[in-house]
């Protein structure tokens, strides 16, 4: 398979003369074609930096630019648009506004590791896509992605009790993102399940959709690792240079304090 | 070597993890039901977690490794055990992937360690825990001779496409026991499923998707995707003869149902390819009965074929 290319040259940039004169030579109909010069003037120099201080971003610096995490990826065989080898190019380079332009399907990388199986320098695109998604979140250049929004509700059950109930969390999640439950297809998997399922299963189903399972003797873990989110999210605020929201979460901390 | 496993492999703890209690369920019933079968012996973890999924790593990666890690303390210092198997891919995968972190980086383990000491848990240092799946397990406990001796009835030439996803081989470096030559898992081309399917006596078809991705991590904050993701799967596995996608993983499972579902709704695309967890084929080849493996339990009802084809 060839190595997936992505032109910078954007159509909108090219320009086509009919007649055109160049120091009094015409060129018309042979040297018709331009480019429109495009000037970047807002390189990030820090850009990789702030992508290396994000977890999964660390390795971004060893990629080579062979373009195996496209040619390997799955949401690309989809939509050619998404493109890792083409967005770490990007962050390599300070290009930040170029980046910005396909800011809102980064997120949509499906973790299912195919580009660091084929990776040869070790760079981890799948954690360069989730440090990506992240970096934009944080900068506030995208809303929360919904798949951010249901990896939230999931780990802070899981960072409540220690475990998960899947109803509990279809119903957060739907409640998050302002989708009713009653979607054609959801309603059509639960008839054909209920079928047939026997009544015992769903009597425990019902049950712990009742009373969440949960870890016995869970507090000291919660804490702990609440505290631990709460740590990483300052220090990466800082990485980025995020003083405004720094200011703001003090503010928080100092209202929750105070309740 | 392989007599090794089969003494080692014949006692272990068994992590089913969340999936496993709730829409997994007919896997965690299938699976205990096999392993009772085949006298094998399976030892809960007591009072276990959630590994973290695929969802706990974007928090921060460090809060998986933590409770997966947590997981294997138990194993080695409260039961005193030495292989957990976890028949949940996603389990597996963060298993295996705290054990290769906690191994390799002094960070991860010194953050793991402060965590653990903070929530009171036993310690754990890597090497003291081997994490093996459900496919390693009985590949290993069994084998395909002697799995063949102990059918009743068996699979009767079912036409099968093996399915193993995405976290049972990738990314390869937290798997050092696969790609070793004979006898070892493949992460390219994985066989395991294949060879216990064929010794229950199933009919394998060749299948290119054995590892694509069923977009199980997004299949509901980006259904589209999923169900684009899935219908490939299944349109390949009926391209490809198959009649049953025989499944190792709870996630894998129920988004290919779910999405099955969702793309004759929404697509205006149906398929008939049914899906079967591989323990419920294998429970049924032994002669379990359909209700002992939760067939009753998947949406996809695969009764009327199962009865057509002699299995049941």
């Amino acid at each position: 398979m060839p190595i997936h290319e992505q032109s910078l040259i954007r159509p909108e940039d090219l320009r086509t003369h009919e007649k055109l004169v160049v120091d009094g030579v015409d060129v018309s109909g042979h040297w018709s074609t331009f480019i429109q010069t495009r000037v970047v003037t807002d390189y990030n120099e820090r850009l990789q930096e702030e992508i290396a201080a994000l977890p999964g971003g660390e390795y971004i610096h060893r990629c080579w630019q062979c373009g195996s995490c496209t040619n390997a990826c799955t949401v690309n065989a989809v939509n050619p648009d998404f493109n890792p080898r083409f967005w770490i190019y990007l962050v390599r380079m300070g290009m930040e506004s170029e980046l910005l332009r396909d800011k809102d399907i980064i997120w949509q990388c499906v973790s299912c590791n195919k580009c660091t199986y084929a990776c040869p320098r070790d760079v981890f695109p799948e954690g360069v896509m989730k440090a990506l998604s992240h970096w934009l979140e944080l900068k506030g250049h995208t809303p929360k992605s919904p798949a951010m929004i249901f990896d939230e509700t999931f780990a802070a059950q899981v960072i409540a009790r220690g475990r998960i109930e899947e109803g509990r969390l279809i119903k957060g999640f739907f409640a998050r993102t302002g989708q009713s439950l009653r979607q054609d297809w959801l309603v059509e998997m639960l008839r054909r399940m209920l079928r047939h399922l026997p009544l015992g299963l769903l009597g425990r189903l019902g049950l712990s959709s009742v009373r969440a399972p949960r870890t016995r003797g869970w507090g000291a873990a919660r804490e702990a690792l609440t505290e631990y989110v709460q740590e990483q999210r300052a220090q990466q605020r800082r990485a980025l240079g995020l003083s405004a929201l720094i200011a703001a979460a003090r503010h928080d901390a100092s209202g929750t304090a105070g309740d | 070597m392989a007599d090794a496993k089969t003494d080692k492999y014949r006692r272990v703890a068994y992590y089913p993890g969340c999936a496993l209690e709730g829409t997994g369920h007919a896997y965690n019933r299938s699976t205990r039901q096999l392993g009772k079968a085949l006298g094998l012996d399976l030892v809960e973890v007591p009072n276990w977690n959630c590994c973290g999924a695929m969802e706990a790593k974007n928090i921060d990666p460090k809060v998986q490794t933590y409770l997966s890690a947590r997981i294997l303390a138990i194993t080695a210092q409260r039961m005193n055990m030495d292989v957990v198997m976890a028949p949940c891919n996603g389990c597996y995968h963060n298993l295996k992937k705290a054990e290769y972190d906690l191994g390799n980086d002094t960070d991860s383990a010194a953050v793991v360690e402060r965590l653990a000491r903070k929530a009171g848990d036993p310690s754990y240092r890597a090497g003291q825990v081997e994490t093996i799946h459900a496919l390693e397990w009985i590949k290993g406990a069994i084998g395909e001779q002697e799995l063949r001796r102990r059918v009743r009835g068996g699979l009767k030439g079912l036409k099968v496409a093996n399915y193993y996803g995405c976290m049972y081989t990738r990314p390869r470096h937290i798997f050092p026991e696969k790609d070793r030559g004979p006898g070892s898992e493949s992460t390219a081309k994985p066989h395991f499923m294949d060879d216990l399917l064929a010794a229950a006596g199933a009919q394998n078809v060749e299948f290119p998707l054995k590892t694509a991705c069923c977009g199980g991590a997004h299949t509901l904050s980006d259904s589209d995707i999923s169900t684009r993701l899935v219908l490939n799967i299944l349109q390949a596995a009926e391209a490809a003869g198959a009649e049953v996608i025989a499944t190792e993983c709870p996630t894998c499972h129920s988004g290919l149902e779910m999405h099955q579902v969702r793309a004759e709704k929404k697509f205006g695309k149906s398929t008939r390819v049914k899906i079967i967890y591989f323990t419920q084929l294998l429970g049924l080849a032994l002669g379990l009965s359909p209700r002992q493996v939760g067939m009753a339990e998947n949406v996809s009802d695969s009764a009327e074929l199962l009865a057509a084809k002699g299995v049941t």
